[in-house]
This record gives structure tokens, C-alpha cells and sequence, in this order.
């Protein structure tokens, strides 16, 4: 059976969570599991792996001190034999790093997976299309090893820290590349602070039209104080509302008390920004997949249904 | 500046009702709409954007058939001045090795200084463009938010997790994946397609790219998708039903409940 790996990433010298559930994972796929942590000064890093999986390799060099892809890749490379299976948590470095890693290792591809077991040397996975509205069974041929990046949930994490395993040291030999990090941008602040709103009234497709955003910003009015307008993604690419105001994973992440999610279909990628909070979904879809999500729904267009709230809320 | 695009026909999710065929193992097809993968949109409009600013050309080029004329026209009345069809059977069934195999067959046959992708497509893998790069041993870099040009190389942003934007100094040639909300995409009218309807959209095959008919298509893919299914829905919302005035009246009560209405 082919040998495991699960890429670690971390941030501040904190281990990111996702290792808890990638040793899952990588349990249910193979029996000689291996993590691999790179960085410079990783000595508490590689430690804290070592609780969780049974093996790690540590790749400590100044060249590694942020996770550049192509110098991560090329370290990659050099520890991990042919044939293997390689376990990303599918986020922005996996999509920098794992595509090319595949190819370099002449393995299969899979990204985004919501579930993953092996059957002999094809590993079974189920992927999400259409915005969550259908799945798809996708086979991979893993006889020549595979690169596998796995969607954050798929596996209940094992949080027992308990793995009591061992850490290898690994020299990584070239580092030079063709990309360079200069550095991190952090967000601009914008005039609201949605994350310590107390109710969202969050807008996404649906809205159709700048001009309908009005609208959102009536019924927040109409709701009070501690009521902000929030959007998901599309309607800051159209530059309908600033990017303090987005929702999602590539934006705020928000605790409202309420999240009134108003035309939004509930990608994964805006759902991991609402961590709690009773989510009410109005919807002109019934199929729409927030539905699945939401503690209330409402099939409706939100172009009439918004105006005629707003006017109940102020005729209360 | 030589810069190369390559786009994809989709599914238009905005134009469609997903639903499941008869027998249960796909999608209905018959009815889609199609358009242009919608991160392409942006991909082309900043090639045109550096074009306008340093000089050279913008290509665009797509795997697929005879329907997929259409996207490359639209690209083309954006202001792409040329398009490539890449098609054969044996490109039919590719997995995204598969397509980066044959797009890196079109590669090598110019002389292309920027490569784009979007960022993602329809099926949400968003890997062609990394792998593209591994193959040509190209830099790469994906989820791309800001370009600026610089004497041999470039200074690109990319989008991380939590609003952030990750700055790279990346040499030419090299790829990148391109993310929406890097640009405001112009508009394209019938008028902008029709001008561009007569030009002549070089095809190319399998054996003129130099592409092992084996090692694309449905042989040469290991990731396959057996079938579709529709998931297993949880317990899903309690759902609010009657007249838009019921509805109302139920939805206050739920708001003054949880805290969101006082």
C-alpha cells in the first residue's frame, strides 16, 4: 500500500487545525501515515504534529520561512517517493502548491473533496458542482500515487493529540525560484465593522442591480442599531458595496445573532464566514442550497419581498 | 507583450435549473445554456488592460469543439485579437492533465510571454493553471487580484484567506490564474460580436500540437467521474409558507426571538 502524507500548514508558529482532520483522512486511505511540516524555526511546530500523527519530517530552512508555493514544492519533492499519496487541506496555498506538485510526481489530481475512501489503488471520492446543488462519485487512479487537497469538514476531526509520535529532520536541498514573497496586505478598514454586528442583513446575486441595494440598506435602517448590511462575493467583484462588507472565506468572518441571507445560494466559500447565528434564507430558488443550511427559509423574490418587511418593521 | 488566455465554455449557473436526468446518473443536459467561464471574463479584460498599457497581442484559446466558436468570439469582441480551437476526439473526456497537456501542445507552438486561466471553472478544480506551469516549468501563481508590470518580471497579488493579499515578484514567462474582482470586465454587445464573426479561428488537432492522442481524452485520464448524484439533504430550514403578509408576521417573530429585533 502506498505511503501518506499530509502537508501541515501553519501561521505564527500555530499549527492550523486542519492536521487534526488530515491524519483522519489519511488513516482512512493508508497505514504508514506521514505529516510533513516546512518552515524556518519549526521546532514547536513539528512538535505539536508529532502529537496528532505517528510520523513527521520537519524541513527547517531559512528559504522556507513563508510558504512560497514553488520553494515549498521543490522541498516536497525531495522527501516524498513516487507512488505516494500526498493530503492537502484544500485552501489557497493547497491551490498555489498542489496542482504542480502532481505533475512533477506524475500523479493523479483531486481538489475540493467532500469524501474520500480507497479501494485498492483507486481512491473513491464525492465532489460538489453547481454550487452544492448536485454531487459527483470521481475515481482516481492512484496506481502511480495521487495529490489529494480535501475540502475542510470532510472528516471529523480527531482531537485527541495523543498520537505521541516521532520527528525526523529532512535537508531540502535547491531552493531557488522563479517566484518571490514580498510581502502580506492586510484588508483596508471600511466604515462598518460587520463582525460585531448583531444582525446581518447580507445580499448576494439576487439583488440583481446597484440600484436594489438601496434596499438591503432600508431594512437594515428599519431593524435598528446594532443591524449592518453584508454581501457575498459576487457583489464585491462588482463593486457594489467595499470589500469590508464581504462574508466568506476570502472575506470577514461574522457571529451575528441573525444572518438574514437575502438572494444568497450559500456557496461554501461565503458559509465558511458565519460561524453561529440563526440564519434565515429568503430565496427566489427552492433549490437554492442555503436552504440546507438555514435554521428558516423563505421562497420568495427578494426585490418585493425586502420593501414589504421593511415597511412592516416600521409600521411595528 | 505575447500573452495567452485560455478560456472555457460553461454552463451558465446564473441560466440554469440543475436537475438530475430520467436514470438518475447525471445532469440534464439537453436544455443547458452556455456561456464563457465567468473567471475568464476578467482574465481577458486585464491581458487587454497590460496590452493597452505595454503593447503585444492577446490571444485566446480554448479546448472543446465546434459550439465553443462562441466563446472565443466573445473574448474576441472584448479585444482579443486572436482565437485558438484546440479540438480532436482524442481530447474528448480530458481530465485537467489531460487539457494542460493539449493547451501546453498550443505553448509551445508560440511564443507567449503571460499565460492567464480563471481561476476556476465549472467543475471548481482550479487546476489547469498550476498544472500548465509544472509542465512548461514556468513560475505560477493562482487566485491572482493585481498585476504590475515590471522589466522581465512582474509584481502580482494574490487572494488569501481573510481578505488578505499576498504579494509576489513572479519572472516571465509565467502563469497565472486569475481571480474575479481584479477588474470591472467591459461589456460586449451583439454589434462587437458581429464584427469579429468573420475572422478566421485557426483549429488545431492532436498530432499538429504534438500531443500523444494516449496521454489525453478519456485514455489518458486518471480522475473519472463515475456519475452525479443529488446529496443528502439534512434537516434543512423550517420554511415559511402563505402570503407575503403571513410570512411577514412569522418572520418578525422569529427576528424579536433571536435577538434581532427589539
Amino acid at each position: 500500500m502506498a505511503q501518506v502524507f499530509a502537508y501541515l500548514v501553519h501561521t505564527d508558529g500555530v499549527l492550523d487545525d486542519s492536521a487534526m482532520e488530515l491524519v483522519v483522512a489519511a488513516k482512512a486511505v493508508g497505514d504508514d501515515v506521514t505529516a510533513i511540516v516546512t518552515g524556518s524555526g519549526i521546532d514547536a511546530v513539528a512538535d505539536e504534529a508529532a502529537k496528532i500523527f505517528p510520523k513527521v519530517i520537519k524541513i527547517d530552512d531559512a528559504a522556507l520561512a513563508y510558504p512560497n508555493a514553488e520553494v515549498v514544492r521543490k522541498a516536497l519533492l525531495t522527501v516524498i517517493p513516487a507512488g505516494s499519496i500526498v493530503l492537502f487541506a484544500n485552501n489557497t496555498f493547497a491551490m498555489d502548491c498542489a496542482p504542480g506538485l502532481s505533475i512533477k510526481m506524475d500523479a493523479a489530481y483531486v481538489s475540493d473533496i467532500i469524501g474520500l475512501e480507497a479501494d485498492g489503488t483507486t481512491l473513491k471520492t464525492v465532489r460538489q458542482e453547481f454550487g452544492g446543488e448536485v454531487n459527483t462519485h470521481v475515481d482516481v487512479d492512484a496506481s502511480n500515487g495521487a495529490v489529494v487537497a480535501l475540502r475542510p469538514g470532510t472528516f471529523a476531526a480527531d482531537e485527541s493529540k495523543s498520537a505521541g509520535g516521532s520527528v525526523e529532520a529532512a535537508a531540502a536541498g535547491d531552493l531557488s525560484a522563479k517566484r518571490k514573497f514580498i510581502e502580506i496586505v492586510e484588508p483596508e478598514a471600511g466604515d462598518v465593522d460587520i463582525t460585531k454586528a448583531d444582525l446581518l442583513v447580507s445580499i448576494g446575486r439576487g439583488i440583481e442591480d446597484e440600484d436594489n441595494i438601496e434596499m438591503a440598506h432600508e431594512l437594515a435602517e428599519a431593524l435598528g442599531a446594532g443591524a449592518e448590511v453584508s454581501c457575498s462575493r459576487p457583489i464585491v467583484d462588482a463593486k457594489w458595496l467595499e470589500p469590508s462588507r464581504q462574508v466568506g472565506t476570502s472575506g470577514c468572518t461574522v457571529k451575528p445573532k441573525v444572518y438574514l441571507a437575502c438572494g444568497i445560494s450559500g456557496s461554501f466559500q461565503h458559509l465558511g464566514g458565519i460561524k453561529g447565528g440563526f440564519m434565515i434564507a429568503i430565496n427566489k430558488s427552492e433549490n437554492a442550497p442555503i436552504f440546507q443550511v438555514a435554521d428558516v427559509g423563505i421562497v420568495a423574490d427578494i426585490l418585493e419581498f425586502l420593501p414589504e418587511l421593511t415597511e412592516a418593521v416600521n409600521d411595528l | 507583450m505575447e500573452i495567452l488566455v485560455c478560456v472555457k465554455r460553461v454552463p451558465d449557473s446564473a441560466e440554469n435549473e440543475i436537475e438530475m436526468n430520467a436514470e438518475g446518473n447525471d445532469i440534464e443536459r439537453d436544455d443547458l445554456v452556455f456561456s464563457v467561464n465567468e473567471w475568464d471574463n476578467y482574465a481577458v479584460e486585464e491581458a487587454i488592460q497590460i496590452v493597452d498599457k505595454v503593447g503585444g497581442t492577446v490571444t485566446v484559446v480554448t479546448v472543446g469543439d465546434d459550439e465553443s466558436d462562441e466563446v472565443l468570439r466573445r473574448e474576441m469582441a472584448m479585444g482579443a485579437a486572436k482565437g485558438i480551437l484546440l479540438t480532436d476526439d482524442a481530447f474528448e473526456g480530458s481530465d485537467c492533465k489531460g487539457v494542460a497537456t493539449i493547451l501546453k501542445g498550443c505553448v509551445d507552438k508560440g511564443n507567449y510571454d503571460l499565460i492567464f486561466t480563471g481561476a476556476q471553472a465549472d467543475e471548481g478544480a482550479g487546476a489547469v493553471g498550476g498544472m500548465l506551469a509544472a509542465m512548461l516549468d514556468y513560475p505560477y501563481a493562482s487566485l491572482v487580484n493585481k498585476i504590475e508590470t515590471g522589466d522581465g518580471k512582474l509584481t502580482v497579488g494574490r487572494e488569501i484567506e481573510g481578505g488578505n493579499q499576498e504579494m509576489n515578484e513572479i519572472e516571465m514567462p509565467c502563469v497565472l490564474s486569475i481571480q474575479t474582482g481584479i477588474n470591472e470586465p467591459r461589456y460586449v454587445g451583439i454589434r462587437g460580436i458581429r464584427q469579429v464573426s468573420g475572422v478566421e479561428i485557426p483549429e488545431f488537432g492532436a498530432a499538429d500540437l504534438g500531443v500523444d492522442a494516449a496521454a489525453v481524452g478519456e485514455a489518458g485520464a486518471k480522475v473519472k467521474k463515475a456519475d452525479y448524484f443529488v446529496p443528502e439533504a439534512g434537516d434543512g430550514a423550517e420554511m415559511l409558507e402563505g402570503s407575503n403578509e403571513e410570512i411577514i408576521e412569522k418572520l418578525i417573530e422569529i427576528l424579536k426571538a433571536n435577538g434581532g429585533l427589539q
